[in-house]
């Protein structure tokens, strides 16, 4: 019999990559957006020679931003570097920026990827950058491209060389799979018969804590992403749930019911030193930090209804944040710190919004009706979350201006519980 | 006689292709399941435990049912699932009885162990669904220790809307998912 089962095992394990292509996301703007820039791409000199190329990848991921459209350049000469782009002609195309470069193979079967981005207007060189990358990293390259391209023109971090990671479910078989911020190469982590949510990056994205039913109740784990190493930082009696990072990865706010009720603990990030954090008779719950580490945002039932709180972490005052509604839940942090994102209830109706700490006026970003589970993007421009269409989970991302709008769908599987990962290391 | 073999012998088969399907696949270094109290046998071992705790009959024998009180069809303890009405987690009385019975059982059988497992509908933040779903559980065994059975005895646990029992979009379907289940170690 144990025979059979190491069979069984073999054929679900060899079934695997193919659940996880699958599983791939397609990204599509469905609403938008205001003013864009409008920007030309030249194809690289060179660039025909490789199967894969850069440009068509530039230009869908700044396409995808909702912040930029695509000049044709049909008919037009095709320069390579700067000194030979005649500005008048692409302004009276009504291109505001110019992309070019170039792409030349070493011996070695490197290439060397050159580009230009030359602004229409006062002819200068906005940004430059050079870069020497075997084939397998065109991908990556093209963008960092997107990336300078971004910052240079709307002086905001790009994210397209982040990643996101999200649950699947299909049938009864749950994965969380990490993929590339424009749905390519996903990743499977971890797989299982039982439900898995909470995916949460570490702040150097190296890791992610998530929490799993497979012992039967939910238990918190932390896995490594190069080794899939994973170690069950919370595993006490009762239920363990809702891991957060702090801002220098050494730390994780949970919920643990050990004590009774559901309450908010903070433990080294290998699950040590455990120590309850707040004493309050209701649900403490879902914690997130504030970039600047000093305090938690958290849903509590404390006043009667579920609404959003500030924890001091040094001094353990707490403050009430919400007070619109009698549903806000699921408090996510700007990335400077002004605001947050959360999720509200209104006539039975669940969307995200935002919230600005200073002047209290929330915006309603999203339609509803079950959406859920909102990550902010590190540059703090996007804002990806889940909700339901045709009974199937999907998810969707909105621009923190509530313009953009993208779908990001799966083919085979309901997709929950997005969550962005960082800005890559440079 | 025979086909009670038989059933039993599915139900050990089944349980460990169960448990051999759940293996977690990457490498574990679980350092806080050893010292976390309670946790250990309560919910994933099916069958090294030997059956259903405390049961005085059966002998370790989890399809030998009828000398089970825990399985007797005709029993309150074969009932298991509490429900609750949306956005409560008071015990209704209609449900006083099953609790009871449970509690007197426990009390009678102080080696056996249960997990109860709360739930809740569809709407709403998961991991508040999570906190929901625990209060629920709570308040059955606030209840059953309050006549009776030992803290050590009930572990609560939550699924909060993970793991719906009528996956419908309905009030319906939301009544029935709103609920605590009774599981014994072992089970």
């Amino acid at each position: 019999m144990r025979t059979l089962h190491r069979a069984l095992l073999a054929i679900l394990v060899a079934l695997l990559p193919f659940a996880a292509a699958r599983a791939q996301l397609s990204i599509e703007i469905v609403g938008g957006a205001g003013t864009t820039i409008p920007i030309a791409i030249v194809p690289f000199e060179g660039e025909a020679g490789f199967p894969l190329g850069i440009t068509g990848i530039v230009g869908a991921d700044l396409t995808r931003s909702g912040l930029f459209r695509l000049v044709d350049y049909a008919g037009m000469p095709r320069p390579s570097r700067a000194e030979d782009v005649r500005v008048a002609d692409w302004r009276a195309r009504g291109a505001d920026a110019i992309v070019v470069g170039t792409m030349r193979p070493y011996p070695d079967g490197r290439v060397e990827v050159r580009f230009q981005l030359v602004d229409a207007g006062k002819s200068t060189v906005l940004a430059s950058q050079v870069y020497t990358v075997g084939q397998a990293q065109f991908r990556a390259t093209a963008h960092r491209i997107a990336d300078v391209i971004y910052q240079a023109l709307t002086g905001d971090a790009g994210v397209f060389s982040t990643r996101i990671a999200y649950v699947t479910k299909q049938g009864n078989r749950y994965a969380l799979l990490v993929a590339d911020a424009d749905g390519h190469d996903p990743q499977q982590i971890v797989a299982s018969n039982e439900p898995l949510l909470s995916p949460r990056w570490s702040p150097d994205g190296t890791r992610i804590a998530y929490v799993s039913f497979e012992l039967k109740k939910p238990v918190v784990y932390v896995q490594s992403l190069a080794t899939g190493a994973r170690i069950a930082v919370a595993n006490f009696r009762g239920s363990n749930s809702a891991p957060a990072w702090s801002p220098d990865g050494r730390k994780l706010a949970v919920t643990l019911t050990r004590d009774g009720g559901s309450q908010l603990y903070l433990m080294n990030a290998d699950g040590s030193d455990v120590r309850r954090i707040t004493q309050s008779g209701a649900i403490d719950t879902e914690a997130y930090f504030t970039p600047d580490g000093g305090s938690l945002l958290f849903t509590s039932d404390r006043g009667g209804s579920p609404q959003i709180y500030r924890l001091n972490v040094a001094s353990g005052a707490v403050e009430r944040v919400t007070f619109d509604g009698t549903y806000n839940v699921t408090p996510r942090p700007l990335p400077d710190g002004k605001g947050m994102v959360y999720v509200r209830r209104d006539g039975g109706r669940f969307q995200v919004a935002a919230l600005d700490f200073a002047t209290r006026q929330t915006q309603v970003l999203t339609q509803g009706p079950l959406d859920e589970s909102p990550s902010v993007a590190p540059n703090g421009k996007q804002v990806i979350y889940a909700n339901e269409q045709g009974g199937r989970g999907v998810l969707a991302a909105v621009s923190i201006d509530g313009r953009v709008r993208q779908r990001l769908a799966s083919p085979a599987a309901d997709v929950r519980e997005p969550a962005w990962g960082p800005l890559p290391r440079q | 006689m025979r086909k009670l073999v038989f059933a039993a012998f599915v139900a050990v088969f089944l349980a460990g292709c169960s448990t051999q399907q759940t293996q977690p696949e990457a490498p574990i270094d679980d350092k806080s399941a050893a010292g976390a109290p309670g946790t250990g046998g309560a919910a994933t071992s099916g069958l090294g435990s030997g059956g259903v705790a405390g049961a005085g009959a059966g002998a370790g024998a989890p399809g030998a049912g009828a000398a089970n009180p825990l399985r007797d069809p005709n029993s309150v303890l074969s009932k298991r699932s509490v429900f609750f009405d949306f956005d409560s987690f008071v015990v209704k009385d209609e449900f006083r009885p099953l609790i009871e019975a449970h509690a007197r059982y426990l009390q009678q059988n102080r080696n056996a162990r249960m997990t109860v497992q709360g739930n809740t509908d569809e709407r709403g933040s998961r991991e508040y669904n999570i906190a929901l779903g625990q209060r629920r559980a709570d308040a059955i065994k606030r209840m059953m220790t309050l006549i009776g059975a030992q803290d050590a005895q009930v572990e609560t646990v939550s699924f909060g809307k993970e793991k719906p029992r009528d996956p419908g979009h309905d009030e319906a379907a939301w009544a029935q998912n709103r609920r605590g289940d009774i599981v014994y170690s072992g089970e």
